[in-house]
C-alpha cells in the first residue's frame, strides 16, 4: 500500500507508536495542549498548550537496523511562547494559551512558525547551533577578558563542533491589532504575508512589519445589538493568493478576493445549506456553528466541522456542500445535557489526509473518526493508554444508541464527556496522525508490512 | 377534469400519510431536548440560542460583564466561555491569582466563589506576573 495514498478499507490497520504527556490524576490546566500542527514536510510536530508552551517534536532519521519502525518523533525545541497578561485599561484577562500554530515553508536552515493566544501572534525562529567559535584573542576560553599586555601572538579563532543546540527566538511580535480574540491565522501562499481573524474582524499582516495591518474584513455593526453572528475560523486557498475562506456561528462560509476591493466584506461566494425550517429548534444555530474551516490540499473543496458532522463542499457549489458526515448524531437525543454543561459549545477541528481522500475529526471518550471520501467507510478510533503498547494494532470502537448493547460496544450515557479530543493533525504525506487527547499526545501509525 | 383531480388526490394522500408517520415517530430528537430545557428553564428567552452566547463570547474575560443568568444553579455550574471572570482591577485580579496558587486546588478554572477585594493589597502579596517557567511535561517526563 502506498503510504500517504491510502484508503480506509479493511487493509489499514492503525498502530499506537508512541504518546507523549504523563498519566495525571486531576490534570494541570496549563498541560491541556490546545494546537497540533505538522510543519509541510512532516519532520516536525509542533503542539500548544494552555500554559502558553510550544513542544516542538522531530522525527528521527529511519535507522536501517528497525526496518518495522517508522521514524519515532522527539522532542526537538520547547519554549514559552506567550505569557499572561493583565490589559490595565480594560481589566481585561488575557489568556496565555496557544489558539493556534502555523509553520512557514522552509527557506533556509532555520524553521519558521505563527503562534498566536486571543491578542497576540508571534513568528517564532526555530534554529540548530552545533558549532562554536574557539580561540578568541582577547578572551580566554571562560570568555573572561585577557589583559591586552599578555598577548604576544595573534590567532584566527576557529568554529569547533559543539554539543547540538536548538534555539528558539521570537523575531516578531505582532500585538495590538485585534480588539476580539483571535481564533485562526493563516500564512499566505506567498510566503510574504499572513493573516489573522478574530471573532468580527480580520487582519493582513506582512511578516517584516509587525506596527501596522490590513483589516480586510470587518462584520461588526454599527449597533452592537444587531450583532447576529461572528467569524469562527479562516484560511487562506493553498495556491491562489487573493482567496481566503472564512466560516461563521451561523454554519456559513464566504469566500473573499482581495482583488475585488480593499475591504472584503463583500463576499465574492457564499457557502450555505438551506435549513428545513420545521426542523428548527432552540439548538439549530448553535449546533450549526462552523468551529474549524479547513481547504484541501488540492485547493478545490472545503471542510467545515460543525458541532454534529463534518462536511465536505465543493467551491464550484455554494448551495449546499457535496458530502456530509456524522460524527457522532446520537448527542443530538442529549442537547440539553450537553448545553448544561457547555460541551454543546466545543470546537472541534477536522483535518484532510495528505491526498484528500480521508477526513479525520474528534468526538468525546477520546475517540476520533475517519471518513474515506472514495468508499464512503468510516471508523471510530480511541487514544488510551490502554493501547498503548508499540505497534498495537487499534480496535474500532462502537457506540451503542438503542437497546441492545453488544460486549465491545459502549452506549450513549457511558460516553466521558471530559475526555474529548479537538485537535488532531495528519502527516502532509503519509499515514502519520498526531491526537491530542486532553493533556496526552498520541502519535498513531498505519501499519507496515 | 376528473382525471386532473384523481392525479391530486394522491399526493394529497401522500402529504397525510407522510404527517401520521411523523406523529407515529415521534417528535424530532432536537425537538424533545429542547422541550426538556425549556422544562428546566422556563425563563429562557424565545429568541434561538444565538445573539446572547455570542455577546458572550466577545466579552469574554471583560471586567463588570454580568452572565446571562438562565438560573442561578446554571449561573454556578455553567461557564459558556472558558475563564470568564471579571475583576474589578489589576491588584483585584492579582490577588485572586495569588490565592488560588496558595490553594493548589487541581483546579479547572477559576475559583468562581472567590470573594476579592477584602483587603488592600501590598507588593509582597502579589506573586510574579511572569507565568512559571516550569517545562511542559511533553518535553520532559515519560516519553514512550
Amino acid at each position: 500500500m502506498i503510504p500517504g495514498i491510502g484508503t480506509l478499507t479493511q487493509d489499514t490497520l492503525w498502530c499506537f507508536s508512541q504518546v507523549k504527556g504523563t498519566i495525571e490524576i486531576g490534570t494541570t490546566e496549563a498541560d491541556i495542549i490546545s494546537t497540533v500542527e505538522f510543519n509541510h514536510t512532516g519532520e516536525l510536530l509542533a503542539t500548544g498548550d494552555k500554559g502558553g508552551r510550544v513542544v516542538i517534536f522531530q522525527r528521527e532519521q529511519e535507522s536501517k537496523n528497525q526496518v518495522h519502525r517508522r521514524g519515532e518523533y522527539n522532542v526537538y525545541s520547547t519554549f514559552q511562547s506567550h505569557e499572561p497578561e493583565f490589559d490595565y485599561l480594560k481589566s481585561l484577562e488575557i489568556e496565555e494559551k496557544i489558539n493556534k500554530i502555523r509553520w512557514l515553508p522552509q527557506q533556509n536552515a532555520a524553521y519558521f512558525l505563527l503562534s498566536t493566544n486571543d491578542k497576540t501572534v508571534k513568528l517564532w525562529k526555530v534554529s540548530e547551533r552545533d558549532k562554536r567559535p574557539e580561540g578568541y584573542n582577547l578572551k580566554d576560553e571562560e570568555g573572561r577578558l585577557r589583559d591586552p599586555a599578555t598577548i604576544t601572538t595573534l590567532r584566527v579563532p576557529v568554529l569547533r563542533p559543539m554539543d547540538l543546540m536548538v534555539e528558539a527566538t521570537p523575531r516578531r511580535v505582532f500585538a495590538n491589532a485585534h480588539t476580539y480574540h483571535i481564533n485562526s491565522i493563516s500564512v499566505n501562499s506567498d510566503y510574504e504575508t499572513y493573516m489573522s481573524a478574530d471573532d468580527l474582524r480580520i487582519n493582513l499582516w506582512n511578516f517584516e512589519i509587525t506596527n501596522q495591518s490590513f483589516n480586510i474584513v470587518d462584520i461588526k455593526p454599527a449597533n452592537m445589538e444587531e450583532l447576529t453572528e461572528v467569524i469562527t475560523a479562516a484560511e487562506f486557498h493553498p495556491h491562489h493568493c487573493n482567496t481566503f475562506v472564512y466560516s461563521s456561528s451561523k454554519g456559513t462560509i464566504r469566500l473573499c478576493d482581495m482583488r475585488a476591493s480593499a475591504l472584503c466584506d463583500r463576499h465574492t461566494k457564499f457557502f450555505e445549506e438551506p435549513e428545513d425550517p420545521s426542523n428548527r429548534s432552540f439548538f439549530s444555530e448553535i449546533i450549526s456553528s462552523i468551529s474549524d474551516v479547513k481547504f484541501s490540499h488540492s485547493g478545490r473543496y472545503i471542510m467545515t466541522r460543525d458541532y454534529l458532522t463534518v462536511k465536505v463542499w465543493d467551491l464550484n457549489m455554494e448551495n449546499r456542500p457535496i458530502e456530509t458526515y456524522q460524527v457522532h448524531d446520537y448527542l443530538r437525543s442529549k442537547l440539553c445535557s450537553l448545553y448544561e454543561n457547555d460541551c454543546i459549545f466545543d470546537k472541534f477541528e477536522c483535518v484532510w489526509n495528505g491526498s484528500d481522500s480521508v477526513i479525520m475529526t474528534g468526538s468525546y471518550n477520546n475517540f476520533f473518526r475517519m471518513f474515506d471520501r472514495n468508499t464512503k467507510r468510516d471508523v471510530t478510533l480511541e487514544a488510551s493508554r490502554e493501547n498503548s503498547k508499540p505497534r498495537a494494532i487499534l480496535k474500532p470502537r462502537k457506540v451503542c444508541v438503542g437497546g441492545k448493547r453488544r460486549k465491545d460496544e459502549i452506549s450513549v450515557d457511558s460516553l466521558d464527556f471530559s475526555k474529548k479530543i479537538l485537535h488532531t493533525a495528519w502527516h502532509p504525506s503519509e499515514n502519520i496522525i498526531a491526537v491530542a487527547a486532553t493533556n496526552n499526545l498520541y502519535i498513531f501509525q498505519d501499519k507496515v508490512n | 377534469m376528473s382525471q386532473k383531480q384523481e392525479e391530486e388526490n394522491p399526493a394529497e394522500e401522500t402529504g397525510e400519510e407522510k404527517q401520521d408517520t411523523q406523529e407515529k415517530e415521534g417528535i424530532l430528537p432536537e425537538r424533545a431536548e429542547e422541550a426538556k430545557l425549556k422544562a428546566k428553564y422556563p425563563s429562557l428567552g424565545q429568541k434561538p440560542g444565538g445573539s446572547d452566547f455570542l455577546m458572550k463570547r466577545l466579552q469574554k474575560g471583560v471586567w463588570g460583564i454580568i452572565s446571562y443568568p438562565l438560573s442561578l444553579d446554571v449561573l454556578l455550574c455553567v461557564d459558556k466561555i472558558e475563564g470568564e471572570t471579571s475583576y474589578f482591577d489589576s491588584g483585584d485580579y492579582n490577588m485572586a491569582k495569588a490565592k488560588m496558587k496558595n490553594k493548589q486546588l487541581p483546579s479547572a478554572g477559576p475559583d468562581k466563589n472567590l470573594v476579592t477585594g477584602d483587603h488592600i493589597p501590598t507588593p509582597q502579596d502579589l506573586p510574579q506576573r511572569k507565568s512559571s517557567l516550569v517545562t511542559s511535561k511533553l518535553a520532559g517526563g515519560q516519553v514512550e
